[in-house]
């Protein structure tokens, strides 16, 4: 697009958001500071988690659209392999961080013959095959020795205060959220990301065209599990055990893919938003209504909400409306064929398209200011 | 030992068709409508609650309760796709109709469990409890009459979809729901209709399963992972082939259940993913499964 | 001239209908060719053999000298020959840009200049930004061509190109291909235009019910009595008679005018 005036928008909007992002991060550090009761430090720390696990989720899904409803298979394998890797090498103290990495390591190495079985058949299906090998994991860690069964496994102590405790765990939370929405980033603006959305898009004819889908596929999901097993170390060593259902707790993945869905499927600051609004107040349910039923009830209710005002996730549809009121007072329709139409058949809009044609569409677009 | 085997085999078998029943339902509403309907289970559930209730108040047979409950459940079934699943639309719609159907589940555990609390409850009758004795094995009454249904009930969904107009409506919008619409078919009113059909069979299914287990709110999570993974396994859409999942899975499970009852169940989930690896289409796998 | 793409006595069947029948085409090197016949004739079919969007049940396919007889399509891309759909098929919630670099197989820099290139061509370079699912269907079919063209292919199928599109368009979109010819490019060009086919292409191939029922210069087939049955039927109008011997009736109001 040509002009001073488009590119000083561009500009202007890329300043605006750095200027956010600084904002954001000074006070994402600040938080601590400003609220030191552990008790909020607790929300914050959970929120930050899903914050992670759901930008890992949408990297994989959100861009692919094949959801996966098995997310907890990588986060309880992370933790469980924390948790068995301190028992079984006596691992005590501080040095329980190191085994993090393994996690990670666990999440991808599950994720490959997870991912070349699921990934071969059609959207549906994967749906359910996610969900098959959820109930395989967590019936697993019930009937194993090694992972303790029903009782689980516990976490080695940690000699800090509950607001060190607190704090600390923030601040390594708040480092996985922040590079897993760096490698979102990152990934989405890659050209495997790109071959990613195009295989949401129309896989077939993205095969046709020379992407290696299944390669492309697998690999996202191997980073999606790799993440998500390391945040689910980290969450172990901050509730300091991790038992069957809990490690492979079938709400996790539900309330995942409703953050991400609340934010906005394939975006980047999607699944911040929709964690940051929803984790809080599922975890104030949970609390306060220790019964469990009104919080189930409420849930739903809350689901069934956002799927249906909301569909497309607040991100879009915030973004739709903030352009609406940005171009208030401006034509409709747009003068001919600048804005294109829904294709039709017969009634083509394009007009012709010659040097002169090229010229007068500039020159419409000049005249109608830019368009965001 | 053989004894035991063979026993275990007839004991899927009859088990299986319990298990068809519930199936059947869920295969219907996936195959016709794409839609992944996970508040079956718990539907199910919901529908053994009704027997119980009926034959806790008012002392009526539970099969002779099934003249009440399957009208019932059918216009639950309708209630929920025409008031939730309906404005769905778009290129996630399959994946926002398990969502939905999720929350829509997880109220009516909610409320279930208001209503009646998380103590198990069974459905009773004089039959329930007796079996008839036949070549050696024990065959019990109520799971002969559960597979009978169980057959009667495809049979009748054969019939429906392929003898009636409305059934043909059924198929036509289940191939091309633009086409369907184009001819003249109300695909929102097939499409609700099929979901009632498909939840009212869960009616029957819920009064099987409520007579043969022990059951509360929270039973659904575990009937619903076990459905899906036989309706994939028979084939998305296909009724013979849920039945014959239906069968085969319950099959295999009460055999590993002779010798260790904790992985049976893991091996249920297992047959599945190693079935798919090897035949991605299920059973009878009426559309590809395979990634598009 | 040598023969570039060239499919021999193919056939396909569908159930019980057979879409291709022994259906040979021989395609010259340099030229562009077209595909016509009735609806239902086989041409999208044979296409779909062609780059492996569909097994053939016997017959072969060659390329040059080489049998890619039910290769995947993405080998297809690869040995060079692109494709267009008849129902365009794009990336809808990518920007048109995005679109092209799907296709691209080159690093970053090198394949936006490519993919750039390709847009200003096709005419459609103001709305690189744009979410390709916001086009008219005529920018999506110039879209298509562009991101097909990406790869540099020597042959390029071409699913009814000016199906639904407006007169100007269609010379731009005839143009363009001419160009591309005139670089050497092959084109296989199915369309139900007949004007467009027959000012456009060197050789034009006549499907009727899988099977070839005339091959040769657009002037002979427009009069070609077979290609007129083969579109509007065995009763014609006996006073335009092409043929007095022929007990049949051919005869229409103007040769090679579509039904």
């Amino acid at each position: 697009m040509t002009g001073t005036a488009l590119t000083g928008t561009v500009s202007r909007q890329r300043a605006a958001a750095g200027l956010g992002l600084i904002v954001l991060a000074v006070a994402a550090i600040m938080f601590p500071v400003v609220f030191p009761s552990p008790v909020t430090t607790n929300y914050a720390v959970y929120a930050l988690i899903f914050v992670a696990v759901v930008s890992a989720w949408n990297m994989f899904s959100g861009f692919s659209g094949y959801i996966s409803l098995g997310q907890a298979v990588f986060f309880g394998s992370g933790a469980y392999a924390v948790g068995i890797a301190a028992r079984d090498w006596h691992i005590n103290g501080v040095g329980v961080f190191a085994l993090l990495p393994l996690a990670a390591l666990v999440g991808a190495v599950i994720a490959v013959p997870f991912g070349l079985v699921a990934l071969r058949v059609r959207r549906h299906t994967f749906i359910v095959i996610t969900i098959a090998v959820f109930f395989i994991f967590q019936l697993a860690a019930a009937n194993f020795s090694f992972t303790g069964g029903s009782v689980g496994v516990s976490a080695p102590f940690l000699p800090w205060s509950p607001t060190e405790f607190n704090d600390r765990f923030y601040y390594i939370t708040l480092a996985c959220a922040a590079a897993a929405v760096v490698i979102a980033a990152v990934v989405r603006r890659s050209r495997f990301g790109l071959q990613l959305r195009a295989i949401r898009d129309d896989e077939d004819r993205a095969r046709g065209l020379g992407v290696r889908t299944m390669r492309v596929k697998l690999s996202a999901f191997v980073i999606s599990g790799a993440i998500t097993g390391l945040v689910g170390g980290v969450w172990f060593l901050y509730l300091t055990q991790v038992q069957p259902p809990s490690g492979f707790d079938p709400l996790f993945d539900l309330s995942l893919v409703l953050m991400a869905f609340l934010g906005g499927l394939g975006t980047i600051s999607g699944p911040i938003i929709g964690a940051l609004i929803i984790e809080p107040g599922q975890l104030y349910l949970t609390i306060k209504y220790t019964n469990g039923y009104a919080s189930e009830i409420l849930l739903g209710a809350l689901f069934l909400l956002i799927v249906l005002f909301v569909p497309r996730g607040i991100v879009p549809t915030g973004g739709e409306w903030i352009r609406r009121l940005r171009t208030r007072g401006r034509p409709a329709i747009p003068p001919a064929s600048q804005r294109a139409a829904v294709p039709s058949g017969p009634r083509s809009e394009e007009p012709a398209t010659s040097d002169e044609g090229r010229r007068d569409l500039k020159a419409a677009r000049r005249r109608a200011g830019d368009r965001i | 030992m053989a004894r035991e085997i063979y026993q275990a085999i007839v004991d899927g078998i009859l088990v299986g068709g319990v298990y068809a029943l519930m199936a059947v339902g869920l295969t219907l509403i996936f195959g016709v409508l794409d839609i992944i309907n996970i508040a079956q289970g718990v539907l199910v559930i919901l529908g053994a609650y009704l027997s119980y209730q009926l034959s806790v108040s008012l002392h009526l047979d539970l099969f002779l309760g099934l003249l009440i409950t399957v009208p019932a459940m059918f216009v639950v079934g309708v209630v929920i796709q025409w008031a939730f699943i309906r404005r769905l639309r778009g290129r996630e719609r399959t994946s926002m109709t398990l969502l939905v159907t999720y929350a829509v589940a997880l109220i009516i555990e909610g409320i279930l469990y208001e209503i009646y609390g998380p103590n198990p409850k069974q459905l009773n009758a004089s039959y329930v409890q007796s079996s008839v004795h036949l070549f050696g094995f024990y065959l019990p009454w109520i799971y002969i009459y559960g597979f009978a249904l169980a057959l009667a009930l495809v049979a009748a969904i054969y019939a429906l979809l392929y003898r009636t107009t409305f059934g043909r409506s059924v198929r036509a919008t289940m191939q091309d729901e633009t086409a369907a619409r184009l001819v003249g078919i109300d695909v929102n009113r097939v499409a609700a209709l099929t979901f009632g059909v498909g939840v009212a069979v869960t009616a029957v299914g819920g009064m099987m399963f409520g007579a043969t287990n022990a059951f509360n709110p929270n039973s659904g999570y575990d009937l619903i992972s076990r459905l899906l993974a036989i309706i994939i396994l028979g084939g998305l859409g296909s009724i013979g082939g849920a039945l014959v999942a239906s069968v085969f899975m319950l099959t295999v499970e009460s055999l590993v259940d002779i010798w260790s009852p904790e992985w049976a169940i893991v091996v249920f989930y297992a047959a599945l993913v190693l079935v798919l690896v090897i035949r991605p289409t299920g059973f009878f796998g009426r559309r590809p499964v395979r990634a598009q | 001239m040598s023969v570039l793409l060239r499919t021999e006595e193919v056939r396909k069947a569908y159930g019980g209908v057979h879409a291709l029948d022994s259906c040979t085409v021989e395609i010259e090197e340099g030229s562009v060719a077209g595909l016509i016949g009735p609806n239902g004739s086989g041409k999208t079919t044979l296409f779909n053999v062609i780059t492996g969007y569909a097994k053939a049940d016997a017959g072969q396919v060659y390329l040059a000298d080489k049998k890619i007889t039910n290769v995947t399509p993405d080998k297809v891309f690869a040995l060079g020959i692109g494709r267009t759909f008849q129902l365009t098929r794009i990336f809808a919630s990518l920007t048109v840009m995005e679109n092209m670099l799907v296709a691209s197989p080159n690093g970053r820099a090198a394949a936006r200049r490519r993919a750039m290139e390709q847009l200003e061509f096709v005419g459609i370079a103001g709305h690189r930004a744009e979410l390709a699912g916001t086009l008219s269907y005529g920018q999506r079919k110039l879209l298509e061509l562009a991101y097909v063209l990406v790869a540099d292919p020597a042959i390029i199928l071409l699913d009814e190109p000016a199906g639904g599109v407006n007169l100007s368009l269609v010379n731009h979109i005839a143009d363009r291909i001419r160009e591309l010819n005139a670089a050497g490019k092959t084109f296989l060009i199915v369309e139900h235009n007949m004007e467009f086919v027959m000012g456009l292409c060197d050789q034009v191939t006549v499907l009727d019910s899988g099977a070839v029922v005339a091959a040769g210069p657009p002037a002979i087939i427009r009069t070609d009595r077979r290609v007129l049955n083969a579109y509007l039927g065995e009763d014609l109008d006996p006073a335009d008679e092409e043929n007095p011997a022929d007990p049949g009736k051919p005869g229409d109001p103007g040769p090679g005018e579509d039904a």
